[in-house]
């Protein structure tokens, strides 16, 4: 679609597209001969530092890291999900009380970091005498943030649908919770969908805040690994890359998803942006619908 | 309650810390994100693929991550930046930049093709196509998208404590740390947070209406 901001030029234009393709090319290319350069002049690209990388001991080290920030992800969407969806429905119940109490949780919990709240649950409720295995602390924290995110974004996908599906269920007969169960939910959770892949990406990198309260995930076990062979440099890129293809499987399937929503009902919950949280739901299609 | 008057001066510190983290970085961010997606709707194919690799990159990578290894991996090829303030400016909008581009982008794409054509026929060349007439409707649609984004980054700002920068969360973690009181510590920062982020929410609300295009 944007294609048209520039095709189809004139002769002067395509020279000009020539010369600037020429120039960023040359240009593109001596930064990355500079980086190379600053690597190698000071030792960095030396195979040792990087071959200590895939010997067995560090891979199974490395390894063990990618599947404590797995297990930490899992656990938290678990519960960010289950805590979600109460609250959502809570937010769009009938009765005034628990529609305030749901909202209250929700606008609370959005609005001040999740490292306080992983800080919080890791270091602070010890003290009030709170004690679980480490990997809770960060599985509660991680969970409680994301289930108001989570709730946010059901609670769009609830209300994206038209009101007439919500009245053609009440002709029949449906009561509201059969109405929510067997005819809003269903189609609401496809429109979904999309949002709640991306929220799941957001929540395996913030995974990586168990850094803080030495949960040994992933990048805490880089860090251990690479200082104790002196390549953290060569370490913390490595992981940079396992995070970033695992992060970037999850934000395409959301994508695809999406866009295949779009086309098919016209509607979804828009996810412009990529896996950051999303704060403000929009929806869209409703309307439309 | 004690400690909260006692460090007063202190949360009043780490509040500014992190509100000038936070604009600096935001104004960074926003340079960079317009920048990126115009090379990415441009005519030139190796800063489109640049563009388009940074964005990739960055954006799903976890913020913490590009934290230490710019601040503890870099120095080893010798980047090393003395103010730890100037760093987490650079990290933050560097995050912030590869979000804010695919949203600006989105919004480019939101721009109706006979736009496009319209200035051209004028006689416009790409740079006047997109800075007169394409970008200035694509930012009108995404206010509210990048107003989520500036109220992430407010958020996100608090990951700077890795690398010692201390702001509102590590303020906290301080006095929590200092006088093993966690509960009133924390609380107080949740709601200096409340206070700079739901205020931005609402003022995101008002723009958006003051410059939203009437059909």
């Amino acid at each position: 679609m944007t294609v048209a901001l520039f095709d189809e030029v004139g002769p002067r234009g395509r020279r000009r597209v020539l010369v600037g393709t020429v120039v960023a090319g040359t240009v593109l290319l001596a930064v990355v001969v500079v980086a190379f350069g600053r690597f190698s002049s000071r030792g960095q690209l030396d195979a040792d530092l990087w071959s200590i990388l895939v010997d067995p001991g560090v891979v199974r080290y490395l390894l063990g890291g990618l599947a404590n920030t797995l297990k930490a992800a899992a656990a938290g969407m678990v519960g960010a999900t289950a805590l979600g969806a109460v609250m959502a429905l809570g937010r769009l119940s009938r009765r005034r009380p628990l529609r305030w109490l749901a909202g209250l949780y929700v606008e609370f919990f959005r609005g001040f970091p999740l490292l306080l709240l992983i800080l919080f649950s890791a270091f602070g409720l010890p003290r009030l005498g709170v004690r679980f295995p480490l990997f809770w602390y960060l599985v509660l924290g991680l969970a409680v943030y994301n289930s108001a995110v989570l709730a946010e974004i059901f609670r769009a996908g609830i209300l994206s649908l038209d009101r007439g599906q919500k009245e053609a269920a009440a002709a029949i007969g449906l009561r509201h919770n059969q109405a929510m169960l067997l005819v809003i939910l269903p189609q609401a959770l496809r429109r979904m969908m999309p949002a709640i892949i991306s929220q799941q990406a957001t929540l395996l990198k913030d995974t990586s805040l168990g850094f803080f309260v030495q949960y040994e995930e992933l990048l805490r076990r880089a860090q251990i690994t690479g200082s104790f062979d002196g390549n953290l440099l060569q370490a913390l890129i490595a992981v940079a890359g396992v995070y970033i293809v695992v992060i970037f499987a999850l934000s395409r399937l959301a994508q695809r998803l999406e866009v295949r929503q779009r086309r098919r009902f016209g509607g979804t919950i828009d996810i412009t942006g990529g896996p950051e949280d999303l704060v403000a739901v929009e929806t869209e299609g409703a309307a439309r619908a | 309650m004690e400690i909260l008057a006692d460090n007063l001066d202190r949360f009043v510190e780490g509040i500014g810390a992190t509100i000038s983290l936070t604009v600096v970085s935001w104004l960074a961010a926003f340079v960079i994100g317009v920048t990126v997606a115009s090379l990415r709707v441009g005519p030139i194919r190796p800063l489109r693929g640049a563009a388009t690799v940074y964005v990739e990159l960055v954006r799903n990578c976890p913020l913490a991550v590009l934290f230490v290894l710019f601040f503890f991996g870099l120095p080893s090829i010798g980047i090393l930046f003395e103010s730890k303030f100037v760093s987490a400016v650079i990290v933050l909008s560097i995050y912030t930049g590869a979000f804010v581009a695919e949203t600006v982008r989105s919004g480019v794409n939101t721009v109706a093709s006979g736009q496009v054509e319209a200035a051209r026929s004028l006689g416009l060349g790409f740079s006047q196509v997109l800075g007169l007439v394409v970008l200035p409707q694509a930012l009108r649609s995404v206010v509210a998208p990048l107003g989520n984004l500036f109220i992430a980054l407010t958020k996100n700002s608090s990951i700077a404590y890795t690398i010692g920068f201390i702001e509102l969360t590590g303020t906290a973690n301080q006095i929590a740390v200092e006088n093993a009181e966690f509960v009133t510590a924390f609380a107080a920062a949740a709601g200096a947070y409340l206070l700079l982020t739901l205020p931005s929410g609402l003022a995101v609300g008002a723009l958006e209406r003051r410059v939203a295009i009437r059909r």
